[in-house]
C-alpha cells in the first residue's frame, strides 16, 4: 500500500518541558479518509502543526507520498492543504482576494473557475467581496477550509473544522469533503463530534499523551474492540447478589437501577451468545420489561480506549 | 525559487499599505510639510555653518529619507505585528515559500512604500526649495539600502515584539533616537568633537548624510567609507531576517 503520509516516531517537547508528542507512529494510506481522535492535550494539534510547519519537531521523521517533508519542503507544501484549528484570518482583504492571495503564495496562478467553486460550495459568493473582518467566526472557519483547498492540494488535513458551524453547513461540508476523498484526495481530519467521524472515516486512529494506542480501519476497530451488551429493563430496580454474579459471571453483568446489562461475545464464526445470555438471565431473574441489544459506537471505544470520559 | 509566490507575497505587502494610503502616504507627507513650515519660519534663511548651504534647503533632504526610513520600518513591522496578533503568519509559514522569499517580498514591499512616500514628499516639497538633484545614484543607493536596513529593522522588530507595547517600546527608545540623532536637523559639523565621533557608529548618519550629499553635493562623511559601512549594514540586515525567519524566531514553537 502507498502511503500519503508517514509518520515516524515524532517527539516534540515544547520549551515549558511539557511532552507533546512521545514518538507517535502513524501512517495514512493514500486516499483513505483518515480521522486522528484523542482527548484534548493528546498531542492531535502538534502532530498536525509540525506537518503544517508552523511547530518545529524536536525528533522523528514525516515521509508526504514517499518525499521527506523536513528536507523537500517545497515540494511537500504544493501537495499539502490544511485548515488549522485557531481561526486566522487576512483583516485587510475580502475572501476572494484572499484565496487569490493564498493560491499565488503556493506558486500557483489563481485558477478563478475553481476560486468561485470553493467560494459557492463553502457558501462564501455573497460575502466574496466584504471585507474579512465582518465575516462571522463560521464563515471565517468556511474560508480557512476554501484558503487550504485553494492550491488543490493531494492531501488535505483539517483540525476541527466544524467547531462553530452549524448542523446544515455542517453536513455540506462533509459532503464536499467526500467528494474530494472519491476524487483522490487524501483526508485527515480530527474532530470533536465521533459520530461524525464514525460517519465518513474509512481509518482510524487514536491518541492520547503524545501516543498512538490504535490505529487501523474504522470497521475492524468498532468490530474488534466494539463488543455489543445485552440490556434487560424491569419494572423494579434491580440489586446485585453473590448469585448474579456468580451466575451471569460469563457476561460481566452489571446493574443500573432497573437495568441490567449482559456483555456477548462472538464466537469463531460471528454469532454472538446472545441466547445462552437471554435464556440464563431469564431463568434467574425472571421475564423482563424490555429487552434490547446495544452495541458500542466509537465513543464508548474511545473512552474506554482513552480512559478519559470528561474531556471529550 | 517560487517566483509567482514571492511576487504574489511582494503585491499583497505593498497592497496593505496602499489600500490605507491616508495612513500610510498622507500622513508621512502632512508630517513632514509641518516639518518644514515650523523650521522655515524659525530659521529664516540662515545658512548651515560650515557647508554654505540654506539651513531649509539642508533639512528637506534629511527629512525625505527620515520619512523613507520611517515608513519602511513601519510596514515590516505592523504586518507582521498584525499577522502575529491575528495568527496569520501560519499562512507564511505553510505556504510553500523560502525564507529568503519571504525576506525579500517583506524588503521590497518596504521599499516600494519608501519609494513613494519620497516622491510625493519631494513633488509637494519642489515648489519650495532650489535643491536640485546633483547625483541620481547616491540619493538611490542611500535610499534603497536605508529602506531596506529599516524594513529589516521593521522585520525583526516585529519578530521580537509579542504586543503593541513592545513594538511601541523599540520605536520609542531605539528607532526614534537613532534617526534624530543621526543628523536629520544638523550637521554633525556643528557637534562637539565627542559627538562627531560617536555619529560614526551610527549607520543612519550615513544613509542621511550620503542621500543629503545627491541632492545638495556637499556632505559629512568620506564617501568610500560610506558606501562600505552602508553596504555591510545592509547586508547583515538582510541576513539577519533571513536567518530569524528561518529559525522561526519568536514566531514557531
Amino acid at each position: 500500500m502507498s502511503y500519503a503520509l508517514e509518520v515516524k516516531k515524532l517527539t516534540k517537547i515544547y520549551k515549558n518541558g511539557k511532552q507533546a508528542l512521545q514518538g507517535v507512529d502513524l501512517s495514512v494510506p493514500e486516499g483513505s479518509f483518515f480521522a486522528l481522535l484523542g482527548p484534548n492535550g493528546a498531542g492531535k494539534s502538534s502532530l498536525i502543526n509540525i506537518l503544517a510547519d508552523t511547530v518545529h519537531p524536536s525528533s522523528g521523521e514525516v515521509t508526504l507520498l514517499g518525499k521527506n517533508l523536513f528536507t523537500e519542503r517545497k515540494w511537500c507544501k504544493q501537495r499539502l492543504g490544511v485548515v488549522p484549528q485557531e481561526i486566522a484570518f487576512d483583516p485587510f482583504f475580502a475572501p476572494r482576494d484572499i484565496l487569490k492571495i493564498m493560491s499565488g503564495m503556493f506558486g500557483v496562478k489563481p485558477d478563478m473557475k475553481w476560486i468561485d467553486e470553493l467560494l459557492e460550495r463553502l457558501e462564501l459568493t455573497e460575502h466574496a467581496k466584504k471585507n474579512a473582518r465582518q465575516l462571522s467566526g463560521g464563515m471565517r472557519r468556511r474560508l480557512l477550509v476554501a484558503q487550504a483547498l485553494v492550491h488543490k492540494p493531494k492531501i488535505v488535513i483539517l483540525d476541527e473544522p466544524t467547531a462553530g458551524v452549524d448542523v446544515e453547513l455542517r453536513k455540506r461540508l462533509w459532503g464536499f469533503m467526500r467528494e474530494l476523498n472519491d476524487n483522490g484526495t487524501t483526508i485527515l481530519l480530527t474532530t470533536h463530534y465521533l459520530e461524525e467521524a464514525e460517519e465518513l472515516c474509512d481509518q482510524v486512529a487514536i491518541i492520547d499523551q503524545g501516543k498512538l494506542l490504535t490505529s487501523q480501519s474504522m470497521a475492524s476497530l468498532l468490530d474488534s474492540v466494539g463488543s455489543s451488551s445485552l440490556v434487560l429493563e424491569y419494572h423494579e430496580n434491580m440489586t446485585m447478589t453473590d448469585t448474579i454474579q456468580n451466575k451471569l459471571a460469563a457476561f460481566s453483568p452489571r446493574i443500573e437501577k432497573n437495568t441490567v446489562s449482559l456483555c456477548l461475545k462472538k464466537n469463531d464464526s460471528g454469532q454472538n451468545n446472545f441466547n445462552d445470555a437471554y435464556q440464563t438471565a431469564i431463568a434467574l431473574l425472571g421475564e423482563a420489561k424490555s429487552v434490547s441489544v446495544q452495541n458500542e459506537d466509537l465513543e464508548d471505544v474511545f473512552l474506554r480506549l482513552t480512559h478519559n470520559g470528561n474531556t471529550v | 525559487m517560487n517566483w509567482y509566490g514571492c511576487w504574489t507575497l511582494y503585491s499583497r505587502e505593498s497592497r496593505r499599505f496602499l489600500n490605507v494610503k491616508m495612513q500610510t502616504i498622507v500622513a508621512p507627507a502632512l508630517t513632514a510639510i509641518m516639518y518644514l513650515i515650523v523650521f522655515r519660519y524659525a530659521m529664516g534663511d540662515r545658512e548651515v555653518p560650515g557647508l554654505e548651504v540654506a539651513y531649509f534647503d539642508f533639512l528637506i533632504p534629511g527629512l525625505v529619507m527620515m520619512a523613507m526610513m520611517q515608513n519602511a520600518f513601519a510596514n515590516t513591522s505592523s504586518s507582521i505585528m498584525v499577522g502575529k496578533l491575528m495568527n496569520m503568519q501560519i499562512f507564511l509559514m505553510m505556504a510553500p515559500l523560502t525564507a529568503f522569499e519571504v525576506t525579500l517580498a517583506f524588503l521590497a514591499a518596504a521599499v516600494t512604500r519608501a519609494l513613494i512616500v519620497a516622491v510625493v514628499l519631494l513633488l509637494v516639497l519642489a515648489p519650495f526649495t532650489n535643491i536640485s538633484i546633483e547625483h541620481l545614484w547616491m540619493i538611490m543607493f542611500y535610499g534603497i539600502t536605508g529602506s531596506i536596513i529599516m524594513g529589516g529593522m521593521g522585520m525583526i522588530g516585529g519578530m521580537w515584539s509579542k504586543t503593541f507595547d513592545d513594538m511601541a517600546l523599540l520605536n520609542n527608545f531605539i528607532i526614534m533616537p537613532l534617526t534624530f540623532l543621526s543628523g536629520v536637523f544638523y550637521s554633525v559639523k556643528q557637534l562637539p568633537e565627542a559627538w562627531q565621533t560617536a555619529n560614526h557608529f551610527n549607520p543612519f548618519f550615513y544613509l542621511i548624510d550620503g542621500f543629503r550629499h545627491g541632492f545638495l553635493n556637499v556632505g559629512d562623511t568620506d564617501p568610500s567609507q560610506a558606501i562600505i559601512v552602508v553596504s555591510i549594514a545592509t547586508l547583515s540586515t538582510v541576513l539577519a531576517c533571513w536567518y530569524l525567519w528561518r529559525a522561526g524566531w519568536r514566531l514557531k514553537d
